[in-house]
């Protein structure tokens, strides 16, 4: 076992946790677009006027939102075998996600004023028209900036994806670590990775949050 | 399927064990987190600038490097770099309760600067002492504020948990999963697992409700006995400041 920190390992380290960090991004995007909708989806079906609708959608949700996302990913691994597990891992992070995104359009659609459903129902629109053309547009533009701080916390998040055999940077760190014994080097740059990706972001969000006024 | 709950009943020891391995890394990890998010919440409305630039720094970085390389950083690397060797249980203690206890300090500040300015100014105008304002009257105030966002952030500990069957803790999930390889139910094994967790995720969310009751009560704010059944909100814990 070797004391003290290794520089050459970094650099042999570093390629192999970028093609990593590749993996991750794409991860975390597709699973940011799949939560997006899918928590919009959520969030209409939760105001449909049936509670045969309501009731099941909300408990639903608060079951996926209360278990751990870990052993969920590996159960539907182990359950959808024969998927690439990379998109397991996206359709599951984007479930898990979607149950805490459809609270931000919640919060969004409560935010638009009544005045406007009810102006909706004065021109007798349809239900359709009333939420595509009236509603989410209004709502959706102030989700924005919660929405990225989801997808910020998911791109933390994407390491569980390792333990699904996903090749992310995670997988790499760790599978470079056991064959050559240098856990130190390669766990310290994958965690310095995610620092210097995640912290610019969310102040960027901060900045965003600010301008429209939260 | 009953192939796996005889097995289940076979293994109920080991379960047991992995379910109270579970609830001490839960428990032990949000006391920890707890003291943490208070030590640097009040760092960070502290008006020397080293303090508050210490706690920014190890928020920043504790929020932003991923609990998972934390974890697993404390588990293999510390250890090559150290000469430590942590127990798995202690790796995921530390490792909870550095990362929640970052974003717990923002829950803290948040709270506190949402108590009303005139509650200060009054303290200051009583000429109380820095310490006695703070426990008497901001605290007792901020407190009942921070505790549906604690009860968020307690609840995504709980979820973390697992991660310790990744660094060979003989917690529940370990406990599951090996049960799962014997019968090769797998999924009435994950879903078991998962309802177990369900089942305490909804407990402590009743029992954070008490406590958030018996504090508005200090405040003599009453709150009906409904309010005890009331679910999280998920967006609680995102006003204050961090990403989830």
């Amino acid at each position: 076992m070797n004391q003290g920190f290794d520089w050459g390992a970094v650099g042999e380290a570093l390629p192999l946790l970028l093609d990593g960090f590749k993996i991750t991004l794409l991860a975390t995007v597709l699973g940011t677009l799949v939560a997006a909708v899918l928590g919009l989806v959520i969030a209409v079906a939760g105001r449909a006027p049936s509670r045969l609708v309501t009731v099941p959608v909300r408990v639903v949700m608060e079951f996926i939102r209360s278990t751990p996302l870990l052993v969920q990913l590996v159960g539907a691994a182990a359950v959808f075998s024969t998927v690439e597990p990379l998109y397991v891992g996206i359709v599951v992070l984007g479930i898990h996600y979607a149950t805490y995104t459809s609270e931000v359009y919640r919060a969004g659609i409560d935010g638009v004023p009544k005045g406007q459903w009810e102006a909706c129902r004065a021109l007798s629109m349809s239900s359709r028209r009333t939420w595509q053309a009236v509603i989410l547009p209004q709502a959706v533009r102030n989700v924005l900036p919660a929405l990225g701080n989801y997808a910020i916390s998911m791109f933390k998040e994407t390491p569980f994806l390792a333990v699904i055999t996903v090749q992310e940077m995670v997988f790499q760190a760790r599978d470079y670590g056991t064959k050559h014994f240098e856990y130190t080097e390669a766990f310290t740059l994958a965690g310095l990775i995610f620092l210097v990706a995640s912290y610019p972001t969310s102040l960027l969000m901060r900045k965003l949050e600010k301008r429209l006024g939260h | 399927m009953s192939d796996f709950f005889s097995a289940f009943m076979d293994d109920l020891p080991q379960l047991r064990s992995g379910l109270w391995v579970t609830l001490e890394a839960t428990v032990l990890g949000a006391l920890m987190a707890l003291l943490l998010s208070f030590v640097l919440g009040l760092m960070s409305i502290s008006r020397l600038l080293l303090s508050r630039g210490v706690s920014r720094v190890v928020v920043e970085f504790f929020r932003g490097t991923s609990l998972y390389v934390q974890l697993f950083w404390l588990y293999y690397a510390m250890p090559t770099l150290t000469g430590y060797d942590l127990s798995p249980l202690l790796c995921g203690v530390l490792a909870f309760g550095l990362n929640y206890g970052a974003y717990g300090a923002e829950v803290v500040r948040g709270a506190i600067n949402s108590v009303p300015r005139a509650q200060y100014e009054a303290t200051v105008a009583l000429n109380m002492t820095p310490l006695h304002r703070m426990r008497k009257v901001i605290l007792p105030q901020a407190w009942v504020q921070m505790i549906p966002s604690f009860t968020n952030l307690l609840i995504q500990l709980l979820k973390c948990t697992p991660l310790l069957w990744l660094i060979s803790a003989a917690d529940l999930m370990t406990a599951v999963e090996k049960l799962r390889s014997r019968t090769g139910e797998t999924l009435t094994a994950y879903l078991t697992l998962l309802v177990c967790y369900f089942v305490m995720a909804y407990a402590l969310t009743l029992l954070m409700n008490l406590l958030e009751r018996s504090a508005k009560r200090r405040l003599g704010l009453e709150t009906g006995g409904r309010s005890l059944l009331k679910s999280r909100s998920a967006v609680t814990a995102q006003t204050a400041g961090g990403a989830r």
